[in-house]
Formats: C-alpha cells, sequence, structure tokens
C-alpha cells in the first residue's frame, strides 16, 4: 500500500478519536475550561465579535450573545450536555434494542414478525414529533430530552441486532447447544450475544452522532434542554434573530455539532471496516 | 478439417490494483474451429475465466485491461473494434454461459423476457414472433412446456432449468462462438451428463465453436475434442484430448489426471500436488510450476519454457519435454 | 396478492389503535391542563366550568371513548387555546406543508437516484468522490443551522432570498432546499451503494454479454432491481420528511403543520398535538403499508411466497 494509503488510512481514525476524546475531556473538565459561567450575562458586553473580527477581544474568543454571555464557555458546557444526553440515551437504546434483538432473531416465527414490525413503526415514526408529544405532557427538560430520544432510538438497534442474531441462530454452534439441551436464556446470552458484540460495538458508535444531532433540534425548537443550560441546539436557535448582526452566535455551535457528528461516523465506519468487513457500504 | 474461427494470439491481460499488478493472463494463444469444443482446464484462479471476459472485453474496468495480444474471430481483431462495434459481436456473435445458475439470471424479469431481449436488440424482432422465437429457443434446449416457462420468474426453476434457460438465452441469436464458463459445477451430477449430451446436440446441429471451460477432466474428456490445460495465467499444454490423456506432456497435466481418485484404484492415498499456485502479483523469474514440479531442475527455475510442438497439434511448455 | 393485502392492511389498524390510545393517555399524564389556562385569580367554580367545557371532568376512560367516537365522525376536537376545531386549523395548515413536502419529496428523490446512480457507476472519480463528501457533509452538520447558514449567506449577505415567509417562487427556494437536506445524503448513499452491489452481481455480466448497450443494462437492470433497497427506507425516509417539516417550517416561518405542531405545544393545546400525532401515525402506517404491496409488486418472489 502506498504510504499516502497508509497514512490517509490511520488519519481516519486517529483524528475522530481525537475530536471524541477532546469532547470527552471538555465535558468533564468543562468548569476548568470555560473562561466564564454559562450563565454569565454582561449586558455592556453583548454582541461582541470574535477575536479575529474587528470590535472583537481576546475576552471572548467566540464572541458574545445577545445577553452578553461568552460563547466560548457555553459551547464547552454545551460539550457536557451533549455528551451526557447522548451516553445516557445510547446507554438505554442499546441495551433494550438489543435485548430485544437477540431475542427476536433467536425465538424467530410469530414472535419475531411481531416484533420486527413494532420496529418498523417505530423506527418510520418520526421522532421529532413524538419529542414534541413528549414535551407537552412531561414539560421540557434533561429526562423528558432522554425519554423522547430512548422512545423510539431502541428500534435500530433491535433491528440490526435481530440480523446478525438471525444469522447466527442458524450457525451449527448454536444447534450443538440446543441438541445439548441449553436453555434458550443461556443460549442468547453466553452464544449470540458474544457474537453480536462487534456490530453492537459499531452501532453505538454510529448512534453518538445521531443523538446528538436528535437533542440539538429538539433544543433547536425549545423543547430540549431548557435554558439557561446551554446546548449547541439552542445556542444556534439563540442567533437566529440576529443573523444580521452577529452571525457568530448561530455558527459555531453548528460547526461543533458537524465535528463531533462526523468524528462519530467516521469512527463507526472504521469500526465496521475492521471488525466486519462483510458489512462495508461504502 | 474444418476452418479456424477463433484465434488467439499473446493474450495478456492484467489486473492494476492497489496492492500491485495482478498478471491473470500472461501470454495466452490458441485456437478454435468451427463446430469443435475446445476445453480449458486449470486450478481455480489460473486465467480460465478472465480469459474468457477478454475475449469479450467484458473485464471489470478500471482494474481489468487487456494489455497486449490479439483476438482474431473471423478474420477480425476484436481487440481493435471500438466498444460499439464490439458490443454488435456480443450475444450475437459471441456469448457465454455463466458459472451460476442461481445467480445468473435477473429475478425481477420473467424467462421470457430474458430470452426475448436478445432477440429484439440483435435480431430486430418484435411481438408476436419474439414469443414464438423464444419458444423455439427453449425447445432447442430441450425444456418441456415453454409456454407456461415464459411467464414464469428465475426463482421458480430448479438450477439445472435455469442454466437451461441460460442456455437458451446464449443460443437465441445463433452465436458462431459459445463460450461455457463451467456451465455444470453446479448442477448435480446426472444433470450435468443430460446437459452436456444436450450441448453436444445443439453442436451437431448449429455448428456452433464452444470453448468450454473447467477444472475437471472427466468433463473434458465426455465434451472435448481438443484441450488446453492453464496454470498460473499460462497454457502449459494443449492437444487433442485424447492424446493428451493417452500421452500427458507437462508435468502439471499428469499430476492434475493423478489427482482425479479413481474407482477402481482402491486403497491408495489420494494424490494431491503440493504447494499453491503462485501469487500472480509476484511471480517468480522461471517456470511457474517449478515449486511444485516433482521433475524440475535448475534451468527451470531460472528460465521460462518456450512452447514446443513435439506432435502435430500437440503443444507443450516444459524443459523436460523434448 | 389480496389476501396479503388484506392481512396488512388489518395490523394497520390495530397499531393505529394502539397507537390512538398511547397518544391519548400520554398527552394527560402530566396533569389537568386547565391549570395552564387561568390566571392566578380565578375561582374555583370559574375553573370547574373551564374543565366541564373541555370536556376534562369526566374520567378518563370516559374521555377516550368520546374521543373515539367523535374520531370516527372526523372530529378531532377543538383547539383549547384558539376554540376552533382542530380539523379546520389543519385543513388551513396542511396544504401549507404538501406545498413544501411534495416538491422536496420529488425532486429529492429525482437528484438522489440520478447523483446515486451515476457515483456507482462512475466509481472512485472525482464525481463519486464529490458524492461521498456531500453525503457525508449532509449527514454530520445539523439541518437546521445549515439552513441558517444559507439565510446568512443567501438572505443576509447576498439579500438574494427572502429569509422567511409563504410567497412566491424565491419564497421556496431555501424551505425546500432545507426539506430536501432532511432526506437527500441518506437516499444518495443508499442508492449508491445498492447500485454498487448490484452491478456486481452476475446477472449484469450476463446483461452485458447479451451486448445489450450500456444505458439499458444500467436504467432497466440495475435499477429495477436496486429500487426495492430504497423503498425498505421509504418509511425512515418519511419520518425525516416529517422531521424536516417542524424544523423548515420553523426556521421560516412557514404556516404548516410542522409550526402547528411546535406553536401546540408551547401553547400547551393538547387536542392540536394530539390531532397531528394522529395523523402522522396514520400517514406512517400507510407508508408502510404501501412499501409492503410496493416490494410485493416488484419483486415477485414475495408475492408468490409470503402472505
Amino acid at each position: 500500500m502506498t504510504r499516502w494509503g497508509r497514512i490517509s488510512r490511520d488519519l481516519v481514525m486517529i483524528l475522530p478519536v481525537t475530536v471524541l476524546a477532546v469532547l470527552i475531556f471538555t465535558a468533564i473538565f468543562a468548569d476548568v475550561l470555560a473562561p466564564y459561567p454559562y450563565d454569565k450575562t454582561a449586558l455592556p458586553e453583548r454582541l461582541t465579535p470574535p477575536a479575529w473580527c474587528e470590535g472583537g477581544s481576546t475576552k471572548h474568543l467566540l464572541g458574545t450573545d445577545t445577553l452578553g454571555r461568552d460563547i466560548l464557555s457555553r459551547a464547552i458546557y454545551g460539550a457536557r450536555v451533549s455528551l451526557s444526553v447522548s451516553l445516557l440515551a445510547i446507554a438505554i437504546t442499546a441495551i433494550v434494542g438489543t435485548a430485544l434483538g437477540i431475542f427476536s432473531g433467536y425465538m424467530g416465527g410469530r414472535t419475531d414478525a411481531f416484533i420486527m414490525r413494532v420496529v418498523d413503526v417505530a423506527l418510520s415514526f418520526p421522532a421529532l414529533l413524538l419529542a414534541i408529544l413528549l414535551a407537552v405532557s412531561l414539560g421540557p427538560g434533561f429526562f423528558t430530552v432522554i425519554f423522547a430520544l430512548s422512545a423510539l432510538g431502541w428500534a435500530g438497534y433491535a433491528r440490526i441486532i435481530r440480523g446478525e442474531a438471525l444469522r447466527i441462530s442458524t450457525s451449527d454452534f448454536v444447534a450443538q447447544a440446543q441438541v445439548i439441551g441449553v436453555s434458550p436464556g443461556r443460549i442468547m446470552l453466553r452464544h449470540i450475544f458474544p457474537n453480536i458484540l462487534n456490530i453492537l460495538i459499531v452501532g453505538i458508535t454510529l448512534s453518538v452522532g445521531a443523538m446528538i444531532l436528535a437533542e440539538s433540534a429538539m433544543s433547536y425548537l425549545g423543547i430540549g434542554i431548557p435554558p439557561p443550560v446551554p446546548s449547541w441546539g439552542s445556542m444556534v436557535a439563540d442567533g437566529r434573530n440576529s443573523l444580521d448582526s452577529a452571525w457568530w452566535i448561530s455558527t459555531f455551535p453548528g460547526i461543533l455539532i458537524g465535528m463531533v457528528v462526523m468524528s462519530g461516523n467516521f469512527l463507526g465506519d472504521w469500526l465496521r471496516d475492521r471488525l466486519d468487513p462483510r458489512l462495508r457500504q461504502l | 478439417m474444418s476452418k479456424i474461427i477463433l484465434q488467439v494470439e499473446d493474450l495478456h491481460s492484467f489486473f492494476f490494483t492497489r496492492r500491485g499488478v495482478v498478471k491473470a493472463v500472461d501470454g495466452v494463444s490458441f485456437y478454435v474451429r468451427e463446430g469443435e469444443t475446445f476445453g480449458l482446464v486449470g486450478e481455480s484462479a489460473c486465467g480460465k475465466t478472465v480469459t474468457a471476459l477478454s475475449i469479450l472485453r467484458l473485464l471489470p474496468e478500471p482494474a481489468g485491461r487487456i494489455v497486449e495480444g490479439k483476438v482474431i474471430l473471423d478474420g477480425t481483431n476484436l481487440l481493435e473494434l471500438d466498444k460499439e462495434e464490439m458490443r454488435k459481436y456480443r450475444g450475437r456473435i459471441i456469448s457465454m454461459i455463466l458459472q451460476d445458475p442461481m445467480t445468473s439470471l435477473n429475478p425481477v424479469y420473467t424467462i421470457g423476457d430474458q430470452i426475448g431481449e436478445a432477440m429484439r436488440l440483435h435480431q430486430g424482432l418484435q411481438g408476436e414472433m419474439v414469443e414464438q422465437e423464444v419458444i423455439s429457443a427453449l425447445r432447442l434446449l430441450n425444456i418441456p412446456s415453454p409456454e407456461t416457462l415464459l411467464r414464469q420468474y428465475p426463482f421458480q426453476l430448479s438450477g439445472g432449468m435455469r442454466q437451461r434457460v441460460a442456455g437458451a438465452i446464449a443460443m437465441s441469436c445463433h452465436p458462431r462462438l459459445l463460450i461455457a464458463d463451467e456451465p455444470t459445477t453446479a448442477l448435480d451430477a446426472t444433470i450435468q451428463a443430460q446437459y452436456m449430451a444436450l450441448f453436444k446436440d445443439i453442436q451437431k446441429k448449429t455448428n456452433v465453436a464452444i470453448i468450454y471451460i473447467t477444472h475437471d477432466f472427466g468433463v473434458i474428456a465426455q465434451m472435448c475434442h481438443r484441450v488446453a490445460v492453464m496454470y498460473a495465467g499460462k497454457i502449459v499444454e494443449t492437444a487433442m484430448t485424447r492424446e493428451i490423456f493417452k500421452t500427458p506432456k507437462h508435468p502439471y497435466t499428469s499430476a492434475l489426471m493423478n489427482s482425479v481418485p479413481r474407482l477402481d484404484h482402491k486403497d491408495e492415498r489420494l494424490y494431491s500436488i503440493k504447494g499453491q499456485p503462485p501469487s500472480l502479483r509476484d511471480l517468480p523469474p522461471g517456470c511457474r510450476f517449478f515449486p511444485r514440479c516433482p521433475v524440475a531442475e535448475d534451468i527451470c527455475r531460472q528460465q521460462e519454457p518456450a512452447e514446443k510442438e513435439i506432435t502435430e497439434g500437440h503443444f507443450v511448455s516444459c524443459w523436460k519435454v523434448k | 396478492m389480496t389476501r396479503f393485502i388484506v392481512v396488512r392492511l388489518f395490523q394497520m389498524i390495530l397499531a393505529l389503535f394502539g397507537i390512538i390510545v398511547i397518544v391519548f393517555f400520554l398527552v394527560r399524564i402530566s396533569g389537568n391542563p386547565v391549570l395552564f389556562m387561568i390566571s392566578p385569580l380565578s375561582t374555583q367554580s370559574e375553573v370547574e366550568v373551564l374543565q366541564k367545557q373541555l370536556g376534562l371532568d369526566k374520567s378518563y376512560t370516559e374521555q377516550f371513548w368520546i374521543y373515539l367516537k367523535d374520531l370516527a365522525h372526523g372530529d378531532l376536537g377543538e383547539s383549547f387555546v384558539k376554540r376552533i376545531p382542530v380539523t379546520e386549523m389543519l385543513g388551513n395548515a396542511l396544504p401549507n406543508t404538501l406545498k413544501l413536502g411534495i416538491p422536496s419529496l420529488v425532486l429529492g428523490t429525482v437528484i438522489a437516484i440520478a447523483l446515486g446512480v451515476l457515483a456507482a457507476t462512475r466509481r472512485d472519480s472525482i464525481f463519486d468522490n464529490g458524492v461521498k463528501f456531500l453525503a457525508i457533509l449532509g449527514q454530520a452538520l445539523p439541518g437546521f443551522w445549515l439552513a441558517i447558514m444559507a439565510v446568512l449567506v443567501f438572505s443576509v449577505h447576498f439579500q438574494l432570498l427572502p429569509a422567511a415567509g409563504m410567497g412566491g417562487i424565491e419564497y421556496y427556494i431555501l424551505p425546500v432546499g432545507t426539506m430536501m437536506f432532511f432526506m437527500l445524503p441518506g437516499m444518495m448513499r443508499l442508492v449508491r451503494s445498492t447500485m454498487l452491489d448490484v452491478l456486481d452481481s452476475e446477472y449484469i455480466k450476463l446483461a452485458r454479454i447479451k451486448g445489450l448497450p450500456e444505458r439499458i443494462v444500467i436504467w432497466k437492470h440495475a435499477l429495477r432491481n436496486a429500487v426495492t433497497a430504497p423503498m425498505t427506507v421509504a418509511g425512515m425516509m418519511l419520518a425525516g420528511l416529517v422531521t424536516g417539516a417542524v424544523i423548515t417550517e420553523n426556521i421560516f416561518n412557514w404556516p404548516g403543520m410542522g409550526k402547528l405542531a411546535v406553536e401546540s405545544a408551547f401553547g400547551r393545546d393538547f387536542p392540536v398535538v394530539q390531532a397531528i400525532t394522529i395523523i402522522v401515525a396514520v400517514m406512517v402506517l400507510g407508508m408502510n403499508f404501501l412499501v409492503d404491496i410496493a416490494y410485493a409488486w416488484v419483486d415477485p418472489q414475495i408475492r408468490y411466497e409470503r402472505t
């Protein structure tokens, strides 16, 4: 393989991992890293441009919003929000989805058909609408967002895990276990589950991006994490009405979202190629 | 003797990949006469299929390319034609049957559609005429009740039947050369025998020349008038079938024939040729069979043997053969 | 085929019922909606009167049956906030959403198929890499942000297009573009990868061996096999469109169902939110149903084997 080929192949893994590591680091140490608290308003300093623009200053590297709050600090705290929401939602959806997927794939027959139809409906139901519904009934908040993301998110896992579980269930070593008389529960846990780990890991990595996008969309509309806690999505919304005077309020959070989601996707694709070339899509 | 319809001269087909150049076909020459069945036999990945695809100029692009040689069909060098002209040869003058009947038919169109398509294209037939011609093509392949088959889909047929349909598609426009790439490998033994008998019949009726690709010497014995043995991208021996069975000259040919287990030699260990074929990306300088050859000598390692005609029509590339 | 349709139809109705139940009770979890509509000065009797008016004094199950009965008559209730029939509100909003949704869907599908097929047939070319790159960007960047950036560039900076509202064709460009964004990258990628798979298959090789012109090989043989894949995700595409509608209408102040949904959510207008959700559920289930039928029509195997 050419030198350039090798370098770019490794870059595909190193860059995303770095970005995600920085994200995690920022989220954990937000209190230390952020120059200002996220809700500190400073009206005299409102709508300051980023440091490298005319009128900007190094006091606020990325500028300030309509209330004088420092964009950089809010972006840093926003990382914490995005990460915590995503991780929690992923944990829930992965566990529920995997369990259902393995169960469905192993059991087969009518059970499988039924569960998969539920999955079909869940996958085609717009999550945002459900989020709106939940926001109305439960009120906006951290746990509402988690609920909204989890209520339909498990379906994606269920489908792909079920596919793998189905395939594995027909292999010889499972037949062997059945012949010996091992209980279905044990078979699912000890034989099927370890074999779906690869695809699960890929799925989880790819979910990070999806969760962050979903949460930011909710926050943008105002049904996500309520103010003053900053979410990248709500920061974009903050800047909507000041586009003619302060482009930076909306721009930076979006770039951050894009970077993190892209990193998650690239890492997920890389993992997929490494762990199971059969699944290669691009 | 009937005239030569296909002449392949010094064909070189390579694959240009990120990991290097794969010399799939490296200097292959042979000829086929009208009405004759020419066998191309060898292990997997020895270049038989690539040779076939090269004749049709259907190598997977952009990696595959014919870098040298001539493919002369009835006086015309196919490699010099432009794409449109070459396309006119396919299906009409040269056609091919692929190996796996399960995947070579398009699942979403009926049998009638798929056979008729070629006819509409090459013979300009329309409407009623097409259906009639399709039915007669199916009859040529001994397919019972062709009228019902017309409206059926591939998944409704058995492997053997599908392969007959493939044969019908191939023969539908009365080609002069038919390339059959291991058409019976995926079929049961009894169906195999039927299929081969069928094609012998078709050949008698239509005088079509057939290149029959296989890895099975038993099939060669049944089907082919002449045969070429391929190894690692080159032809090592060419002769009349009878001759090659009686007196195989190249060590690889004998080794291949010995590998076929025989019912009358009981209590014998199965013979298999030690080692693996060389990587086509990284070829050694000398004879390609050298590492596995039981009678190899020094010169075999250093230089590739040239092709010699030892008796009339019998060609061998081996230093040990005088 | 008919049996197939009937079974699926029945399942669809069952699912719809389930969803209506869930939606209905979910909406009432947060307690008495009346409490959000009163001022601190209202007396208890005023509250009770309001409750009675809105039918909230009855038990949940009673309310549910009434709702179902009304639903069967096509009555979706009355908005808590505006006090006009929900059906009327939806009637005003739906056409606007369709004006956005249908062009986006049609245009988006055509472009996705065209780009996907072209990328697959010109593998590894600049075109292909460009398409791949756009798809990656499209799936990573948030739609609402891109729309806002578009507004920044085209409305604020270049002053070419309006930033919000409905009107002549220039008002359509940015919103339709934004809507397409929600489905284009995924569909394009899918068409491309499915085509790549199909182009590798033996029957395509055979089509070429037959001497068919390349454009027939691709657009007749390959594509017909490749379209089944996007159909499986048509359901998800619909979800994308709905999500897209909500976000787009919000950004561009487009008076459609999406904007209505969010507004009603903030105004705690239960009947409206409920109604919109149920309608979307009907659409989703209907779409799944149609996809199943279409699948069976295109792929003869399913027709004969599954029921």
